[in-house]
């Protein structure tokens, strides 16, 4: 007998949960299937998923970054601050987003690497600091933006604009996803990502800057959760130093669900976004349903500890 | 022809020149005043007990120590790496015991790291792989490419990508660091041949190893470390074993293991046709109080497999295991409640919880023990440890002290002190004696003698079931040995019986010991 092919199926799996949590959905409630359904799902999971891309690279390098959530109300609150108080272009202001969350990261990355401190601890002052800092600038309350053209990054697309078939914010995480995904594939420092992430000891010894490599690592982290916090401002209008509480872990469950370990090594842009995907599909099934928000929680829960354990146990099975 | 290459090699200057390397670690002078020296295109074997010094030498070579004095001469020019990755690029090339590569990546990517092939950040993957495949098609290893994942790989195969990369990166001095001991009879062959090769390419070859008919058959010069400090260099192929070994012990090895007169008492541990999931495959024993009986074979062969299950650690497949009045199963609580204790090879994964203090790893398996209901009063464990750490000559600052801050025989001896406090009737022995210097060897030594000896102040003696992959230990210890090859133990026979060169033969599986007496 041919022995099974589970190395097609390591590859495969996440996006094999993908259709068969839709397919139960759709099973339930024909509406999922729906175009105007696709372009809600593919919505609500821009803000998680663009994150996800950052974090994919921290968890593959052996990392971990708690303070995602708190960088993306942050960074929502810069661009809104700054478009409110000082009469910023919206161009700008975003601007202005992106290098604060980079800045934040890249903070984490130094006070990883200078100080050999452990990244949940260090990423978990920072998710309080930076939460502080959040409502420090913003007052406490939220900072009205107004309706620019970043509104429309991530708003049901008007009739005339169908043919997008889903909004500017998610074509911008397909994008990002690709070229990120092109990085660890194809070029140096991607390939190193994953060496620092399989044996730390072993990239130093052949000369990988080990310390470089983790502070781009969440520098880049950074900058995509301060991506994450512009598509919030421009969902809801306004930068809300407590929105995005615990999304942090919205973002790591993505990248679990989608084969990354957090042990370090492992993990795809691909099986992110489908992560990130499961999860949104989950969420609009329940609600399409009429199901209570907390069965949607129980259900979440639930997926993610299933994913990882089929994940450990497809591991078991190809290496003996 | 041999004899010409020797004499063009002494003609020419040595490939590397350690001289004066002094290495201090506070107090403890880990090396003093070494000198060596490799000549081009030589296998020269480093050989001495543990602690003697030599990973701290290669240490040093390698740029991961700085010495505290003395210099270095690679091909004649001063070298002196500030770290690993400047040795590696002045060509140093380490292989060590425990594998250094990255098991998520490719074959390629782990030979090529840290020098990858690329323009502008983008990576050259078919130059990449090309590279890779020139470095490992050397060895000529069928089931070796470029494109498979290092984890799936066999650790004979993991090893060559090591060698491989050190290739790539055009070492000129190679270290392996004991390559054969977890590598099967024709993996080790295959190695020797790519030894030669190396040799033959005119790389210079430095071997650590503590098999001494592998140096013999390998090495073109040996040199003897002990305490630090050199205590002589030889021509390997003429150099007895017996006085390589009188080099390294530097006392007369007898001494070494005390063996009082025992007599065996009655059978207390008896396992019938007992299989594994995998290994080891019928197996029967029968141990008695008063013995020590020694279970010899090569690593993989099953032996603490065996083990585990006794311990209940592992599943039993088949077969019977009697313990005293038990019989069954049992889990490894039960077993430790019916008087049966393990001491596990691997002490820092598994025999010991290092970030616990001595008084906790000792009294761990019986806490119960230490006050009223869930309890536990500290002072009582305090005195309990107090005991063995006089008993068996502990080094620490007292009970609290943290197992990770003692020397490894200091932790061997926290690790055995658990079975004594514990008070087992069968002590489940596997490779008590790694990593630890011959001092701390011989203490255990004679803790073992006594423990197995019925005297006035032990009545009871205990049963003894050891594994050592280190022949003259189990010779100069056990009553009784029994081979295991291939997850089969043979029958148990008298140590008067067999010697270094029998148990060998049989333990890499030319079977006759075993099927003489089947």
């Amino acid at each position: 007998m041919k022995k099974f092919n589970w190395s097609l199926l390591n590859r495969f799996g996440p996006a094999l949960a993908l259709v068969l949590v839709y397919l139960f959905f759709a099973s339930l409630n024909a509406r999922i299937g729906s175009l105007a359904a696709i372009e809600t799902i593919v919505l609500q999971t821009v803000i998680v998923g663009i994150a996800a891309i950052g974090m994919t690279l921290v968890i593959i390098s052996g990392g971990i970054d708690l303070s995602a959530g708190s960088i993306i109300a942050f960074c929502s609150v810069v661009v809104a601050y700054c478009m409110d108080v000082f009469s910023m272009s919206p161009f700008w202001a975003a601007s202005m987003g992106l290098v604060a969350g980079a800045a934040w990261g890249m903070l984490n990355g130094v006070l990883i690497t200078r100080f050999g401190l452990v990244p949940f601890i260090v990423t978990l002052g920072g998710l309080l600091v930076i939460r502080g800092s959040a409502k420090g600038l913003a007052g406490s309350i939220p900072i009205n933006a107004g309706q620019t053209w970043l509104s429309d990054l991530l708003a049901i697309l008007p009739a005339d604009q169908k043919w997008q078939l889903i909004p500017p914010g998610g074509w911008l995480m397909v994008f990002l996803a690709l070229a990120i995904a092109g990085m660890l594939r194809y070029t140096k420092i991607g390939r190193h990502i994953f060496a620092v992430g399989s044996n730390e000891q072993t990239a130093r010894l052949c000369g990988v800057s080990v310390e470089r490599v983790k502070v781009i690592v969440y520098m880049i982290a950074g900058a995509f959760s301060g991506l994450s916090g512009i598509m919030l401002m421009s969902y809801q209008e306004q930068g809300d130093p407590t929105g995005a509480v615990g999304l942090e872990l919205d973002v790591i469950a993505a990248v679990v669900i989608g084969g990354g370990s957090l042990s370090g090594g492992e993990g795809s842009m691909l099986g992110t976004l489908i992560g990130a995907l499961i999860m949104t599909v989950i969420r609009t099934g329940c609600q399409l349903n009429g199901w209570p928000p907390w069965v949607t929680q129980i259900v979440t829960g639930a997926v993610i500890v299933i994913a990882v354990g089929v994940d450990r146990f497809r591991h078991r099975r190809s290496t003996t | 022809m041999a004899e010409t290459i020797k004499m063009m090699n002494e003609k020419r200057p040595s490939r590397l020149e350690m001289s004066g390397i002094t290495k201090k670690f506070g107090a403890t002078v880990a090396l003093d005043t070494i000198s060596f020296s490799v000549a081009p295109g030589t296998v020269h074997a480093l050989v001495g007990e543990n602690g003697a010094g030599k990973s701290t030498l290669m240490k040093i070579l390698s740029g991961a120590y700085q010495p505290d004095a003395g210099s270095m001469l690679l091909d004649g020019k001063p070298y002196r790496p500030r770290n690993p990755f400047e040795g590696r690029q002045k060509g140093i090339g380490m292989i060590y015991q425990e594998l250094s590569l990255a098991p998520h990546l490719s074959v390629a990517e782990n030979i090529m790291l840290g020098m990858e092939p690329c323009k502008n950040g983008i990576i050259n993957w078919s130059e990449m792989h090309d590279r890779a495949e020139k470095a490992i098609g050397l060895f000529g290893h069928e089931e070796l490419n470029s494109h498979q994942k290092v984890r799936d790989l066999s650790i004979g195969a993991k090893q060559l990508v090591e060698i491989g990369r050190t290739l790539a990166s055009g070492c000129k001095v190679l270290v392996f660091d004991e390559p054969t001991s977890s590598l099967s009879h024709k993996d080790i062959r295959k190695l020797f041949e790519i030894i030669q090769g190396l040799r033959d390419a005119d790389i210079s070859i430095i071997y650590i190893s503590h098999f001494l008919e592998e140096v013999a058959e390998i090495a073109d010069t040996v040199t003897v470390l002990r305490d630090g400090c050199t205590v002589g260099t030889k021509n390997a192929k003429k150099t007895k074993p017996n006085e390589l070994v009188e080099m390294m012990v530097g006392r007369d090895v007898n001494e070494l293991y005390p063996r009082s007169v025992r007599e065996r008492g009655e059978p207390i541990l008896i396992l019938n046709n007992l299989s594994g999931s995998q290994k080891p495959e019928d197996a029967s024993i029968t141990l008695c109080r008063g013995e020590v009986l020694g279970i010899c074979g090569l690593v993989g062969a099953g032996r603490t497999e065996l083990l585990r299950i006794i311990q209940g650690l592992d599943p039993v497949k088949s077969g019977h295991i009697k313990m005293a009045t038990y019989f069954g199963e049992a889990t490894p609580r039960q077993r430790w409640e019916q008087g049966v204790g393990m001491l596990s090879e691997d002490r820092k994964l598994e025999g010991l919880a290092l970030n616990l203090d001595i008084a906790d790893n000792i009294t761990l398996t019986g806490l119960g023990e230490f006050g009223p209901a869930f309890f536990i009063d500290p002072g009582k464990q305090h005195d309990a440890a107090q005991k063995w750490i006089e008993k068996l000559g502990i080094r620490c600052r007292n009970t609290r002290q943290s197992v990770s801050e003692l020397s490894g025989g200091n932790q061997q001896k926290v690790a055995f002190a658990r079975l004594l406090q514990h008070d087992v009737d069968v002590l489940l022995l596997d490779e008590p004696t790694r990593g630890i210097d011959v001092a701390a060897k011989a203490q255990l030594y004679h803790i073992i003698d006594k423990l197995a000896t019925k005297t006035k102040n032990n009545p009871g003696p205990k049963a003894i079931l050891m594994v050592s992959s280190y022949l003259p230990e189990l010779l100069g210890v056990c009553d009784r040995i029994s081979i295991m090859a291939r997850g089969k133990l043979g029958p148990a026979q008298p140590v008067s019986a067999v010697d270094e060169h029998k148990l060998m033969l049989a333990a890499t599986g030319h079977n006759d010991l075993n099927e003489a007496q089947n």
